[in-house]
């Protein structure tokens, strides 16, 4: 009740003003600098926020911001606070634009955010916007949305759908984090092995269903001479690791590296690098390490929910997301945003973070949908025999 | 129609939780990602060896645990069922049962993962005190050995609870009779309490099979590689980020589950047939 009285008079002042001026803002300029105040007078109720590809189609920023404080919430899920800086990004949207942001299910899954807008569909309770891994958009494009931000243009066109269906948002590379205190610091993949890592290298998740656990074996693999074709040596590297005593069943999260249960995790270096000030404080040295020659790196995938219950607060946080600020969010959080070299170009990157970032020898390569599939195969079929029952 | 007016409300249960959930997996099974008609997804649970072996581990842990938790929980009721009927050890032994026949899932794995996990309390006492040793070794708890430990733990209870009612039901009188008449306490047993509890006994057994088997949390806390029972099996199926659209596999493998349980309840009902004509 509270919610559509507040609405109401918006609607109202916005179809008047609309209906005064319709047909006005169809510019193709999507910098919101010139005339942003006019356009916004036009925005609203004329504009139908679920098929709008940029925020022009909203007549420029100002309006697609009044667009989503007419709707008041944007439902995220799977986003974990401590996941590439997330908690704070959150915290900043809802302090910039005054929105309510329900976030659902923080540690769900690529797959559980598809499900949850599956089973949700058509209430107001669906997720408005995907961040998901590479597998689930491919397979789940018709789900999406498409929508060009605003800093499209400087976006490379292999990190995004032509259509503008995804867009690449953040990545980074696979790597070894390590408690210097616990263990001494490996130069290697093949170090792990040692006795000194007895019972003490955890993986982020099962790789038969965690993308990052997935390339954490590629890693592996390509590091004992496999390829992005070939994981087998992969598993083998976790067999071996297994049958030293070395591997440790254990998922790990920020308090199993805390307590000490996980002195060892192979996981994305953005996750571990999100950890090191915090795990600091309580004194303890994290290090990361993305293994020589072995770099395999990931993005993940930013989409808008084809029926988001929030249509344009989808899309402005789209615009955040790209903007410096949300860029710069990521970036604060160790991982690396997709406007980075043209940011890093004109200067307004956050220097400091990106300099924090975990060195990279070796050209890093990024498997595609149809590696990922046959690297499935073979796990599916070997994963569970390599690490023991 | 009236008589019939106050089985309505079980039969409404009975077709929503569990006739329409069976209904969905057994059709799912037989389906394509597209739903269309395919035998495919259950073909591929029956030709693969990582699957087969799960079905295999599953039914294994479950007999292991059911076996251990009907045996061991046989012998507490038996001895807090001749016991005082109103002894202080009784109730509190009852009282414990009920709590811990029903703390499962994930405060049962996280106990044990704190009393006995790479940082558990036990674990860290003992490497402290006599050094790193195989004592201290805690792998054992993260596979199916913890799994058997750990479901172990609430099956006697279990069996506990479900058993007490049948113990309670032996006479005194009849132990007494059969005294009088010559007989020994191997002839008490195999012709008088024997009959009496055992198709009691093999119910219980039957439930805490299926206790073991279905069981999912306690499994999801505790192991986290390598998916090795079905229900993990059936959750990376469904939820998996990396392999898509395999929710007909995760049909077949509950429609395998679904069989597995069927043939047990069917052994059961065979057993207690013949178990009816021998104890009349």
């Amino acid at each position: 009740m509270r919610k559509s009285l507040l609405v109401l008079p918006v609607l109202l002042t916005a179809s008047l003003v609309a209906a005064c001026s319709s047909g006005s803002s169809t510019s193709e300029s999507s910098a919101p600098a010139s005339g942003a105040a006019s356009a916004a007078e036009s925005a609203g109720a004329s504009v139908d926020a679920a098929t709008a590809t940029s925020a022009a189609d909203f007549g420029g920023m100002a309006g697609l911001e009044a667009a989503c404080k007419a709707e008041g919430t944007l439902n995220v899920i799977a986003l974990p606070p401590d996941w590439a800086n997330y908690g704070a990004i959150i915290d900043a949207f809802k302090a910039k634009y005054g929105i309510t942001v329900d976030s659902a299910q923080p540690d769900g899954s690529s797959q559980d955010e598809i499900n949850a807008a599956t089973q949700l569909a058509g209430t107001d309770r669906a997720p408005d916007v995907f961040d998901v891994g590479q597998s689930v958009a491919v397979a789940n494009t018709a789900m999406f949305a498409p929508y060009q931000v605003a800093t499209w243009a400087d976006i490379a066109d292999n990190f995004k759908d032509p259509a503008g269906t995804w867009v690449n948002d953040y990545g980074g590379f696979m790597s070894v984090g390590y408690d210097a205190a616990k263990v001494p610091a490996p130069t290697s993949l093949a170090d792990l092995l040692k006795a000194d890592y007895k019972g003490k290298v955890a993986l982020n998740g099962d790789p038969t269903q965690a993308g990052a656990a997935w390339n954490g074996v590629m890693m592996a693999s390509i590091a004992n001479g496999g390829s992005l074709d070939d994981i087998s040596k992969g598993v083998d590297f976790f067999k071996q690791l297994n049958d030293a005593g070395n591997f440790l069943p254990v998922d790990p999260s920020p308090a199993t590296i805390e307590s000490g249960q996980t002195p060892v995790v192979i996981d994305w270096d953005y996750l571990q690098a999100g950890q090191v000030a915090a795990l600091k404080e309580k004194g303890i040295d994290w290090q990361i390490l993305v293994p020589d020659g072995a770099v395999v790196g990931g993005y993940y995938y930013q989409a808008i929910n084809k029926d988001a219950p929030h249509p344009a607060c989808a899309r402005l946080w789209q615009e955040y997301l790209y903007s410096d600020d949300g860029q710069n969010g990521w970036l604060q959080g160790g991982a690396r945003p997709v406007r980075a070299d043209a940011m890093v170009a004109a200067g307004t990157i956050d220097a400091a973070a990106f300099a924090a970032l975990p060195t990279v020898n070796g050209t890093p390569q990024v498997p595609t949908a149809d590696q990922v599939t046959a690297g499935n195969d073979y796990l599916a079929a070997n994963w569970a025999t390599a690490v023991g029952g | 129609m009236a008589p019939y007016l106050g089985v309505v409300p079980f039969t409404v249960f009975v077709t929503l939780f569990l006739l329409w959930p069976t209904y969905i997996v057994v059709t799912g099974a037989f389906k394509d990602t597209n739903g269309e008609f395919s035998t495919e997804a259950l073909g591929s649970v029956l030709t693969s060896a990582n699957h087969l072996s799960a079905f295999q581990r599953s039914i294994q842990v479950s007999i292991i645990t059911a076996l251990a938790g009907s045996i061991f929980g046989a012998l507490f009721a038996w001895a807090i069922g001749t016991g005082r009927s109103n002894g202080p050890l009784r109730r509190v032994a009852l009282a414990g049962s009920g709590v811990f026949a029903q703390f499962g899932g994930v405060m049962l794995a996280f106990a044990f993962l704190a009393t006995f996990g790479f940082n558990g309390m036990v674990t860290m006492f003992l490497s402290e005190r006599f050094g790193e040793s195989f004592l201290t070794d805690a792998s054992w708890l993260y596979g199916m050995g913890g799994l058997a430990v750990v479901y172990t733990f609430f099956q006697i209870p279990l069996m506990l609870i479900v058993f007490l009612p049948a113990v309670e039901n032996i006479r005194p009188q009849w132990r007494e009779a059969s005294d009088s008449l010559g007989g020994s306490t191997w002839e008490y047993w195999r012709h008088v309490a024997g009959p009496i509890l055992f198709p009691s006994f093999i119910g219980a057994a039957l439930l805490l099979f299926a206790n073991a088997f279905s069981a999912y949390a306690t499994a999801a806390a505790l192991i986290s590689q390598g998916s090795p029972i079905v229900p993990l099996q059936i959750r990376g199926a469904l939820s998996s980020e990396t392999t898509l659209g395999n929710q007909s596999l995760g049909s077949a493998l509950a429609f395998g589950m679904v069989v597995v349980v069927a043939v047990v309840m069917t052994a059961y009902a065979l057993l207690q047939r013949r178990v009816a004509k021998w104890s009349q």
